[in-house]
């Protein structure tokens, strides 16, 4: 080859180059800004929450700590006083766990055993039922709150014939009991949703194989659909754990005072009306109620994303 | 005794009625291919003998027992599915040994079943693997171990060959053909691929639109097609059907192929048909396979009737073992399938000859053989 000609190939591709280079710059600078205005509330939570008060109300917030302390994370988990009580936040947080991990776990199993079947053993009207579950993914929090406090009003009453006839409600009553049962009611319209869509694209001749294998409805389910199942679980998982831990407005509605969820605890440490406000112990309170989400998606966040997209597109 | 009994059998869904009485007997050992266009029920029909489709009317037997309503895993059956259906989550051997775990058999017991039926499938070294890991010809190998461990009265295969690529099609079909031949199991098989159907069946179905056109042989469907579905649908390339019209000339009943440039061909009546339901002036389906349509030298020598004519000579196609070349009559192409190694131009005209023997008449109006 000529040198013209080689000096032609070099110049035509350098100017793409040069092109891409400016392009990568601007995306990476909109990326890194957009980056620091989403973190910095996190970092001044963080440094806020490792300074001590006068610190605190000294200062810039911007700054970094100057004497470094652990003290308002102590007293967030361990002292502070929410509402009456001043036993940290400790105790709302397992409230809150209780109240997830159960309701988080019915209401997965139940939307895939919904999914299972309004996909795998249709009936006439499959199509309706499955409408009416969508209708629930619409339905306002708020409008749900009067017949729900009047079916919990029951329930209650029910646990307390209970408890004089037995000894024990057997958790009718129950704040914590009640909240799940409210979670997985309100739930089930998503899991469903997300179990049907995953299961419409599972393969149906292998539920057809099961059977002639001799799998009974819940072998099938348990022993070809669910272990096939983990980009959706894990999607729906995420969301419902995302939903029910972050839940203000059921949590503050069903639950009261010590047998409050986590999200209400930390409104009545920041809303107190006596006293200093301590913003470093309010803001550790406010990031132990949020780590608990925040490690859930960085462990399984690439799934997530996996699992919304998969049935989206076939193969 | 038949092994597989189908009688009236009738499948709808509300109105509509997919399977419009169906009445099939297949004996043991037999292999049954059930072919015909997509829609015409033949999955259905196959689904219903394996009881994942309930039927509307009618009555399945197997092994002189009704199983109407008897549970798929009850019928002594076992299905090798078209997208092979093996459980991703399982291993090889788990996936066929797990029809064995559901009835409870003990676990020493299915290992040895598994390796039994591993060895004579050749797949030993594949038992721990995951489906995923597999070929295409090695799933659909594992599909059929997990059919043929159960050791069942009849196996139902619903299109098994058409996820795979040619050459592999046509190495399975002579596997399944072995795999029949050795064990000796009763099969019914269905597939749309006519080509699989002759070559796989003792006895082969041909249905349209839920309805059976003709049941027989290979060689009967083949030769004597009852109507003019099964010779247009069964042969590739499709049997050649001409419209003729019935006319006395010199005493003798003949049959007129009109053509537009050439004289028409005039050929005596083919000996497979019933000559007293012909009448003159009557129109003819005179339908003949490309095969039996040579040049003049490449007939069939045992051939009793042969009939000549010119035509010329439109398209040639070379297939490699044959040449099939396409000349016109009586308005339509007519097929021919010649010597590969024919020195035959486009263009030219050209003298071939009919094998008569091999001729059959339809009736236009009920398009059934005459």
């Amino acid at each position: 080859m000529t040198a013209a000609a080689d000096a032609l190939v070099a110049g035509r591709s350098r100017e793409p180059a040069r092109h891409s280079m400016t392009t990568r710059v601007i995306i990476y600078g909109v990326l890194v800004l957009f980056a620091i205005v989403y973190l910095l509330p996190l970092v001044v939570m963080v440094m806020t929450s490792l300074k001590p008060l006068d610190e605190v109300t000294g200062g810039n917030m911007f700054y970094f700590p100057h004497d470094l302390t652990f003290e308002p994370w102590k007293k967030a988990w361990g002292t502070t006083c929410v509402g009456l009580t001043c036993e940290g936040i400790k105790g709302y947080v397992w409230n809150s766990v209780r109240m997830v991990v159960p309701a988080v776990l019915i209401s997965t199993l139940l939307g895939a055993l919904n999914g299972y079947v309004l996909t795998k053993w249709r009936f006439p009207g499959h199509k309706l039922v499955f409408g009416m579950m969508l209708f629930a993914c619409f339905i306002p929090f708020q409008s749900v709150l009067i017949p729900m406090a009047m079916i919990l009003g029951k329930l209650g009453a029910l646990g307390q014939t209970l408890i004089d006839a037995t000894g024990f409600s057997w958790g009718f009553g129950n704040p914590t009991v009640n909240l799940v049962l409210v979670h997985v009611v309100y739930g089930l319209g998503f899991t469903t949703l997300f179990f049907r869509n995953y299961y419409e694209t599972f393969p149906t001749e292998l539920v057809k194989a099961a059977q002639i294998d001799g799998a009974s409805f819940f072998q099938i389910f348990r022993r070809i659909l669910l272990p096939n199942s983990a980009p959706i679980f894990i999607v729906t998982v995420i969301y419902q754990f995302t939903n029910i831990w972050n839940d203000f407005l059921f949590g503050s509605t069903f639950a009261a005072g010590d047998s409050s969820p986590m999200t209400v605890a930390l409104y009545n440490i920041v809303n107190t009306s006596t006293g200093v406000i301590e913003y470093n112990v309010n803001m550790a309170a406010a990031i132990i109620a949020a780590a608990p989400t925040l490690v859930v998606y960085i462990l399984a966040g690439r799934y997530f994303v996996r699992g919304l997209m998969a049935g989206a597109v076939k193969g | 005794m038949a092994t597989l009994e189908i009688r009236a059998l009738r499948k709808r869904f509300g109105a509509l009625e997919i399977l419009k009485g169906i009445d099939i007997s297949l004996e043991k050992g037999g292999f049954l291919v059930l072919v015909g266009p997509s829609g015409c029920g033949k999955s259905t029909l196959l689904n219903t003998i394996a009881g994942l489709e309930s039927i509307s009317s009618g009555e399945i037997l197997i092994g002189g027992q009704v199983v109407n309503d008897l549970h798929p895993s009850k019928r002594d059956i076992a299905m090798v599915f078209q997208s092979y259906a093996l459980y991703p989550n399982m291993s090889v051997a788990e996936n066929i040994a797990f029809g064995m775990e559901m009835r409870g058999v003990p676990k020493p017991d299915r290992e040895k079943a598994v390796a039994a039926v591993a060895k004579t499938l050749q797949i030993e070294h594949l038992l721990s693997r995951r489906p995923s890991q597999l070929s295409g010809g090695q799933r659909q190998r594992v599909a059929m171990g997990r059919a043929l461990v159960r050791q069942p009265r009849v196996f139902l295969f619903d299109e098994p060959l058409s996820n795979l690529d040619a050459k592999l099609r046509v190495d399975m079909r002579v596997e399944i053909k072995r795999l029949h031949q050795q064990t000796g199991t009763t099969i019914v098989y269905v597939t749309h691929d006519q080509i699989e159907a002759m070559t796989l069946a003792t006895k082969i179905a041909v249905l349209k639109d839920g309805e059976l056109q003709q049941v027989g042989t290979p060689h009967e469907i083949y030769n004597s097609p009852s109507n003019l579905f099964v010779a247009d649908f069964m042969g590739s390339p499709a049997m050649n059907l001409l419209e003729g019209t019935v006319k006395g000339l010199n005493g003798a009943r003949r049959i007129v192929l009109e053509r537009h440039e050439h004289p028409p061909i005039i050929l005596p009546i083919p000996a497979n048909a019933d000559e007293s339901r012909l009448s003159d002036g009557a129109k003819v389906i005179f339908g003949i396979r490309p095969e039996a349509v040579n040049d003049k030298d490449g007939v069939d020598r045992g051939a009793r009737s042969v009939a000549t004519f010119e035509a010329r000579v439109e398209i040639v196609e070379p297939a490699g073992s044959d040449t099939f070349v396409v000349t016109r009559a009586a308005g339509k192409e007519l097929t021919a399938r010649v010597r590969a190694d024919t020195q035959l131009r486009i263009g030219e005209n050209h003298t071939f000859a009919f094998n008569l023997d091999k001729a059959v008449l339809f009736d236009p109006q009920t398009s059934r053989r005459i």
